[in-house]
């Protein structure tokens, strides 16, 4: 029943939101697009001239490309196995009749809320740190020889300290999922005498296909980027073994000042995210027509 | 029969979970000990660390050395500014679209959930150098804004799914009773509407609070907030572990509290309304 005068007044409330996105999107999307075609360095002000896709090129042809894709690959793949199954496991876990639920619920969300750096840091120093880290101390204890977590197995530490955050995630929504499932239909199946792993198997998992499809393009989004727990550990190190995309653009754009090159970096990127983007919004966008 | 054992599995299910509970939480329990060591105690074994004694001195250290509270008050200020400036924003928005829908309106709302995936490195040097350009790398506008365009694409969502179970039906009601448009929307949506907002603003100062990868590059020291100020415990000073811990805690307490306030929430406004 809205009237002409409502439909007016309603797009002249949308479109400050519109505007400032649309600005947001285009305007650095356009430099950035234009810059990736650019011999531009911030060390040689006023060289700069067209070079095609020469950036492009260098970019896609520097070994530590392959290194920063895989290790993207690595670590994306990596925290979504671990929080996946973990925080199916968990969810189901904490689902069941027990004392104190919501102390538990509060403890194993807690990650989520730690800002990345401090995680990073702590996990860093307190935890890994092969003199005076709680793992050194306790490999000492039982006469093993201390590891150094970030020197040996750089990358493999980080999926860690992101899982660590990115756990609590997975399982908060998968949690919520279980929630809505119907206990009637559980207890029916039960009666029929089907066995716990086949309800989990037939009943339960087929109802989180859904919730457990959402944590994966959520996190997978978010984990495309991850950039500060590499800064304050290892710095991408050691040489390229736990640099990632978005910090291989970062070094080649800000520490080494080459705009053109991480400019076609970055246009890469937005490539890769486009195309797990379109499955997320497939998702989502049918879910807002039901 | 079937009680006791319901009752065994109780028992086990608690002390299973609890187990885990712990150890996921324990890395943040562990700093919280650690703060209240002095920094000598806090380099010994774990066991001669624990039965150590307690004191406040790395809290005051840091708070004396370090300028802690100005990072503190411009965490504050990015995050409640992006909020605040944001919701301004979004709440038209998300009203005009939850209220009179337009064939439009699904377009729109997907597509600003579209500009929530460019990955921020994609654009980072060409924030960098137009904040450069125009003085505000290392501002509160400038970083105010940054963090609201980000943001602003949840805050839409969010607010949008939670008007959207405002019934229509309760308006026309009202206007049966008489209520004029003012009366309708001070005295039936904003009662109606106000939990949502709550819940948005909750979620949404919890993630510019700890929004690291603009914050660490468009900021140095004028309008850094604690991510930065973590950050710059990266080397040398990370060694000194109870100053670390003392700063960790100060750093993720105020949003931990928060966020275990707005669990429920959270799920609804990272999934953008796909598990409820």
């Amino acid at each position: 029943m809205a009237t002409k005068h409502s439909r007016a007044a309603a797009r002249l409330m949308i479109s400050p939101a519109v505007l400032l996105l649309l600005g947001w999107m285009i305007v650095p999307l356009a430099m950035t697009l234009y810059f990736s075609f650019l011999r531009y360095n911030l060390l040689m002000p006023g060289m700069e001239e067209w070079t095609g896709l020469t950036n492009y090129e260098f970019f896609v042809t520097d070994p530590a490309f392959f290194t920063a894709l895989l290790n993207t690959l690595l670590l994306v793949g990596g925290v979504l196995l671990i929080t996946v199954i973990g925080g199916t496991l968990l969810a189901l876990l904490l689902d069941q009749p027990m004392f104190g639920q919501g102390i538990v619920r509060i403890l194993v969300i807690a990650p989520f809320f730690v800002m990345p750096t401090v995680s990073a840091l702590v996990w860093k120093n307190m935890f890994l740190n092969p003199v005076n880290g709680l793992f050194a101390h306790i490999a000492g204890f039982m006469g093993l020889p201390a590891y150094d977590f970030l020197g040996q197995a750089p990358l493999a530490s980080i999926i860690g300290i992101v899982a660590w955050q990115w756990l609590p995630f997975a399982t908060l929504i998968l949690l919520t999922a279980f929630q809505s499932l119907d206990q009637e239909q559980l207890e029916a199946a039960e009666m029929d005498g089907a066995s716990a792993l086949s309800r989990f198997w037939y009943i339960m998992l087929p109802h989180l296909a859904r919730a457990i499809t959402v944590v994966i393009l959520i996190q997978t989004i978010f984990l495309l980027s991850i950039f500060a727990e590499i800064l304050v550990t290892t710095n991408g190190g050691p040489g390229v073994a736990s640099t990632n995309l978005t910090y291989l653009i970062y070094v080649q754009s800000l520490l080494q000042f080459d705009v053109g090159g991480g400019s076609a970096g970055g246009v890469i990127a937005i490539i890769l995210a486009n195309i797990v983007a379109i499955f997320l919004m497939r998702m989502i966008g049918k879910n807002l027509e039901a | 029969m079937a009680r006791a054992i319901t009752n065994r599995r109780k028992t086990i299910n608690t002390a299973v979970a609890w187990a885990i509970g712990i150890a996921i939480f324990f890395p943040i329990l562990w700093i919280f000990i650690l703060s209240f060591k002095t920094e000598g105690n806090a380099i010994a074994t774990p066991l001669k660390m624990f039965f150590s004694g307690w004191t406040l001195e790395s809290y005051g250290l840091v708070m004396e050395r370090s300028n802690y509270f100005r990072f503190f008050m411009n965490s504050v200020i990015l995050a409640v500014g992006s909020t605040l400036l944001g919701l301004i924003i979004a709440v038209p928005a998300a009203w005009s679209m939850a209220f009179v829908p337009s064939k439009h309106t699904k377009n729109i709302l997907m597509w600003m959930l579209s500009t929530k995936m460019l990955p921020p490195v994609g654009v980072l040097v060409p924030l960098v150098l137009l904040f450069n350009k125009l003085g505000l790398t290392d501002t509160h506008f400038g970083l105010v804004v940054v963090l609201t365009l980000i943001n602003l694409p949840i805050i839409v969502w969010m607010l949008y799914t939670y008007f959207k179970e405002i019934p229509g039906e309760i308006l026309e009601a009202a206007r049966m009773d008489g209520a004029g448009l003012k009366e309708e929307v001070l005295y039936v949506l904003t009662p109606m509407a106000i939990p949502g907002m709550a819940s948005t603003v909750l979620l949404n100062i919890i993630l510019a609070w700890n929004e690291a990868f603009w914050t660490l590059n468009l900021t140095t020291t004028a309008a850094a907030p604690l991510t930065q100020f973590i950050a710059s415990y990266s080397s040398p000073e990370g060694l000194f572990y109870a100053k670390l811990s003392a700063a960790s805690i100060m750093a993720i307490a105020p949003i931990l509290i928060m966020g275990w306030f707005s669990q429920k929430q959270l799920v609804r406004g990272l999934t953008f309304g796909a598990v409820k």
